[in-house]
């Protein structure tokens, strides 16, 4: 099958100091890929590359390529705002936009241009029921987003994400700051949601990358340490610096 | 052993710090007791003109202190025409200046335009009211075919340059407290970066929008000198469309411009006060509101 995102020897730096150093890595479509690995490995990094939110930061340099379905997203001439709208972003912290639930959900289709009521409407409720949150907020589409639960606000971001119908979704510890109930939540919608979408997670927890990991990728100090089928990462790791983190031995 | 020779030995009183504490107390307690003082004087003055003069009177249209009119109505609308109008000139220039200074200028054009800034806040208001006797009057007159420069409208424009300082300074500190994960959240659901500050950057900063707006306002409804030299300084009530380009008069300038020839503890001396006293009402219930909504602020949504 043939990649939905590349990786082609990619590395990247702030300023001088490498945050990745020639990565090459091949996301499959409709799995759950796991980039996971201790602090500072550059896992934040390469998830804000696959949507170009690194170019916001100053002071950075990439070299390499980075493909979606073949496509060189780098090279000039590339509708950033469009790409985004194919590649969904959730970040660690719950962040609901200022307005009510139905806004938040609603704010990508409409910068898209979607007017039609009935088309909004059917949006609305078809990216919440995928997030696994309608049946807790259908009754207060019109109530403040802030007023929700942590792991509420956590899935309305997923929602909101689905919303513009991307085809990629990177999630970035996207259960970092919740209770085991609601992550488990985020974990099953996000086993319903790989029939449909790309996945690329950053998970929380060793322990999360195993659970969820249709293929795993181990980043160390912005090296792409070994890739490999979750069932097999997690069982029979090829690396021994792979096989010590994940059985807790490591520095 | 337990020798704490730190400890401060009760029997010797720090006599310089208990003389600086004083002092400082005493400062506080003073400038505090000035102000009751003023509030007191004001109603002590001002007070009596509720009783002195009917409330048909006083709250009628006409205000001719020589024929035992003060009808102070089309003072009260005189200064809100012009302070509703300056805000509605400066409220989206300052929103836009703070826009572009805080999230497009790069960072040398930020450099030079807050200081910039800075100084337009300290121009002092006669300066000002001479430039719009001598410019912007003139200005008004010629583009609006008007008989006189000298209109609301005049005076709406130097207010809202007065208030744009404050706005802009305010509303450009409530979009720098706003997280970069904001920013993030915006450009990452396909918006561009305009899109991103209206829809997502400005809608956070709500709240300190709305205080700067306030705390601009506060300054040009209170604001005396320049008022008086543009706005024409006629008391009629302004109810036609047209009124914003006529003359108008605005309480302060009411105040400003009678207490001088007045008799001290005369009807029309204690008007001046009352409309000192209703002025000082305004001031307040804008200013209070402006608190609520600075104390009211954590709306922001879950960032924990
Ligand atoms: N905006 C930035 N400016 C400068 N350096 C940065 C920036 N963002 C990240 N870095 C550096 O790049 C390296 C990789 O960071 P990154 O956030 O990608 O790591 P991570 O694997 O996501 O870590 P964590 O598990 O802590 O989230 C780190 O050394 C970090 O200090
Ligand atoms: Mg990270």
């Amino acid at each position: 099958m043939e990649p939905k995102i590349r990786f082609q020897n990619v590395s990247y730096f702030y300023g001088d100091r490498p945050a990745l150093r020639g990565v090459t890595l091949d996301i499959p479509p409709n799995a759950i890929t796991v980039i996971f690995g201790p602090a500072g490995g550059g896992k934040t990094t390469l998830l804000r590359l696959i949507n170009r939110l690194n170019d916001e930061v100053e002071g950075t340099r990439m070299t390499g390529r980075v493909l979606l379905d073949g496509q060189d997203i780098y090279t000039p001439g590339v509708d950033v705002p469009l790409l985004r709208r194919r590649v969904g972003m959730v970040f660690a912290l719950p962040l609901p936009l200022p307005g009510t639930v139905r806004e938040n959900i609603l704010y990508g289709p409409k910068l898209a241009g979607v007017r039609d009521q009935a088309r909004l409407d059917e949006i609305l409720e078809r990216s919440l029921r995928l997030a696994a949150l309608w049946d807790e907020v259908k009754d207060r589409l019109d109530d403040p987003a802030s007023r929700l639960s942590g792991g509420q606000q956590q899935r309305l971001c997923i929602a909101r994400s689905l919303a513009m119908e991307p085809e990629v979704l990177l999630l970035d510890e996207p259960t970092s700051g919740l209770d085991p109930i609601s992550t488990g939540k985020v974990e099953e919608a996000l086993q319903e949601l790989k029939h449909q979408y790309t996945i690329v997670i950053v998970p929380h927890s060793v322990q999360q990358a195993a659970r969820v990991a249709d293929y795993a990728a181990f980043f160390l100090m912005g090296e792409l340490v070994e890739c490999q089928p979750g069932r097999d990462l997690f069982t029979t790791p090829r690396d021994r610096r792979t096989e010590d983190y994940i059985t807790g031995r490591f520095g | 052993m337990g020798k704490f020779t730190f400890s401060s030995n009760p029997s010797h009183p720090r006599w310089g710090e208990f003389a600086i504490e004083s002092t400082i107390r005493l400062l506080a307690f003073s400038s505090i007791g000035f102000v009751i003082l003023i509030f007191f004087f004001l109603i002590r003055e001002g007070l009596p003109i509720f009783w002195e003069v009917s409330p048909d009177n006083l709250f009628g249209t006409r205000w001719y202190p020589n024929f035992g009119l003060f009808g102070t109505v089309p003072l009260i609308l005189g200064s809100l025409l012009v302070t509703v109008t300056a805000i509605l000139i400066a409220l989206p220039l300052g929103v836009a200046t703070a826009v572009f200074v805080r999230e497009v200028a790069p960072n040398w054009a930020r450099e030079i335009l807050k200081p910039m800034i800075e100084i337009l806040a300290g121009i002092p208001s006669v300066v000002l009211g001479f430039f719009g006797m001598t410019i912007v009057a003139p200005l008004v007159r010629e583009v609006l075919g008007a008989p006189t420069g000298l209109t609301a409208f005049t005076g709406a424009i130097i207010l809202a340059y007065m208030a744009l300082p404050t706005i802009i300074s305010v509303a450009e500190d409530a979009l720098d407290a706003v997280p970069k994960s904001y920013r993030d959240a915006g450009l990452a659901m396909g918006a561009t970066q305009w899109q991103t500050i209206w829809r997502v950057v400005v809608p956070a900063a709500r709240s300190g929008i709305v205080t700067a707006v306030m705390l601009g306002l506060g300054r040009a409804i209170g604001e005396t000198m320049a008022v008086m030299m543009v706005t024409g300084n006629a008391a009629r009530m302004p109810l036609t469309l047209d009124s914003l380009f006529r003359p108008i008069r605005t309480m302060t300038a009411t105040i400003a411009a009678e207490m001088g020839e007045v008799a001290q503890g005369s009807v029309h001396y204690h008007a001046l006060f009352g409309i000192g006293i209703i002025l000082f009402v305004i001031t307040f219930i804008i200013n209070a509101t402006a608190a609520v909504t600075i104390f009211k602020k954590p709306r922001r949504g879950g960032l924990r």
